[in-house]
């Protein structure tokens, strides 16, 4: 299967401080990728450098190049808003704007020029269907989106995301807020998606890569340590740090 | 042991501070509803239509307060005008966009100290900058309380902005929306109240300015349009109050104006508590 994103070389400090060393991967497309490590070991901020999140950071110095189909994403020709409308992204506890669930949705279509409201109507129920929560607030559109609960929160911000029709989806921990009920929900949600997009998930949760995920990275320390598909590194791990952390023995 | 009752002693020591505190909270209610209750008794029988509706005639021998009251709403409505984007632009570009916080802490540092000059020091620099220039006129008053409302507003703004949860910007920004677009949309509509905390304080302080304006803005009590009225000098409520009692001794009139102005600090002080319990009641 083809790679969507390629990891070359990859460094990044925070002041002195380097927080992922040498990073080299290949991000295989419409599939799913999970980042595990125990916290700390840069999973996430390697997560926030696919979108240049980490731009919004004071004193991030980043070496080494991330292609994404092909183009370098540091270039100087290339504007962080359409690379970020290319690859979307989920946070860790559902950040839905003050606003109505609708221009929640909306958000992302209208930053990006939509205005017809013919069309941003067709955007926003198509995105909400897509992320599963369409039955649930259909009759409510216009209703304040902070009066949700919480794991309609995040498949709302799964589908403001969705809105903006991205290939890649990002998710930083998005079920790590919530309870069972509503995880499982995303589970599935998240393995519906991958029909039609590539998604790489941080979780902490290994029952969750294992259950979710077709490849798993193992972070450590800022490296990273071994990368495959998921049954392999579960059932096989090459590595003897990976072994030892899988099997709960860190952490 | 436990069931042993107090010393005398220490029991009449509990009582005697008791009743010295008691005295002092007594004191200082009583200090408020005498100051309250007095100006507004003897204010309220001097208020009459013919004192808000006319202007002061030596000829017919009649004192009223109409221009004063007009000269007053034309400076809180220049000031707001001129101060709002001002603050706002300010405290948005302090906390959204500088880099440099060292520079940031300096000037919110020196904001804080700006708005605890007393007023008359205002005054005097306004009527330097502003009155010899373009002469004592409402202009001149209005931007001199520019430089006083300034510090408010921006600091006002500012605590509010910093009340706008990160998620929200990192959401927006996720999306792709540049920073000017996140600023308007996402954090702007959430420090909404800031702003109008900012501007009611700031009319509080307005209406009751006497001495920064005393320098400035002038004595006459001319009805005139926004335009014409702002080109000329004239009194606001607080200032005719000063000009009424202490150069013509028509306490009457003062007083009616002081009782007009305390019902105004009141309701401003209601309109703070509404504005905040309204946001907060929203945010929930």
């Amino acid at each position: 299967m083809g790679s969507i994103i390629s990891v070359k070389d990859m460094c990044l400090w925070y002041g002195d401080y380097q927080a992922l060393k040498d990073l080299n991967i290949e991000i295989p497309e419409k599939s799913i990728t999970a980042l595990i490590g125990p916290s700390g070991c840069g999973k996430s901020t390697f997560l926030k450098t696919l979108n240049r999140m980490n731009d919004l950071i004071p004193g991030v110095k980043i070496t080494g190049n991330i292609y994404y189909e092909g183009t370098d994403i540091f270039s100087n020709d290339v504007d962080v808003s359409h690379l970020r409308k290319e690859i979307g992204m989920v946070f860790q506890h559902p950040n839905p704007f003050p606003m109505s669930i609708y221009n929640n949705v909306a958000y992302g279509p209208r930053t990006h020029g939509i205005t017809r409201k013919v069309q941003l109507d067709e955007i926003v129920e198509q995105a909400l269907r897509d992320a599963a929560i369409w039955d649930e607030v259909k009759d409510r559109l216009k209703k304040n989106a902070l009066g949700i609960s919480g794991g309609q929160q995040q498949r709302l911000c799964i589908a403001r995301a969705l809105a903006i029709q991205p290939k890649v989806l990002l998710m930083d921990e998005p079920t790590s807020a919530l309870d069972p009920i509503s995880t499982s929900r995303i589970e599935d949600l998240i393995m519906e998606l991958k029909k039609k997009y590539t998604i790489v998930i941080v979780t902490h949760n290994m029952q969750q890569a294992v259950r979710v995920s077709d490849y798993t990275a193992f972070f450590l320390l800022g490296e990273l340590v071994e990368f495959g598909k998921t049954d392999d590194i579960f059932s096989q791990p090459k590595d003897k740090r990976t072994e030892d952390y899988i099997t709960g023995r860190f952490g | 042991m436990l069931n042993q009752p107090l010393s005398k002693k220490r029991k009449r020591y509990e009582l005697l501070l008791k009743a010295l505190m008691l005295l002092a909270t007594g004191l200082t209610a009583a200090l408020v509803l005498f100051l309250l209750l007095y100006t507004i008794l003897k204010g309220i029988p001097n208020i009459t239509w013919e004192l808000l509706s006319t202007s002061p005639s030596y000829l017919e021998e009649r004192i009223g307060i109409l221009p004063d009251i007009l000269n007053t709403i034309y400076i809180v409505i220049a000031t707001l005008i001129i101060v709002l984007p001002l603050g706002v632009g300010a405290a948005i570009y302090l906390t959204e966009y500088a880099a440099n916080k060292k520079i940031v802490s300096i000037i919110e540092y020196a904001a804080e100290i700006l708005s605890g000059i007393p007023s008359i020091i205002y005054g005097l620099v306004g009527m330097l900058l502003f009155s010899n220039s373009m002469g004592t006129c409402l202009m001149a008053g209005a931007l001199t309380l520019v430089i006083m409302n300034l510090p408010t507003i921006m600091r006002t703004t500012q605590e509010s902005l910093k009340t706008v949860p990160q998620s929200y910007r990192e959401g927006a920004f996720g999306l792709g929306a540049g920073k000017w677009r996140v600023v308007r949309t996402v954090v702007l509509p959430g420090c909404l109240d800031g702003v109008i905390t900012g501007c009611i304080l700031s009319i509080g302080r307005i209406l009751g300015e006497s001495a920064a304006l005393l320098f400035t803005a002038g004595f006459a009590h001319a009805v005139n349009g926004i335009i014409e009225g702002l080109a000329a000098p004239g009194a606001t409520l607080s200032v005719a109050l000063y000009v009424y009692a202490k150069e013509q001794g028509e306490f009457g009139v003062a007083f009616a104006i002081a009782a007009i102005l305390m019902v105004l600090t009141v309701a401003i002080n209601f309109a703070t508590t509404f504005v905040q319990k309204f946001f907060a009641a929203r945010r929930s």
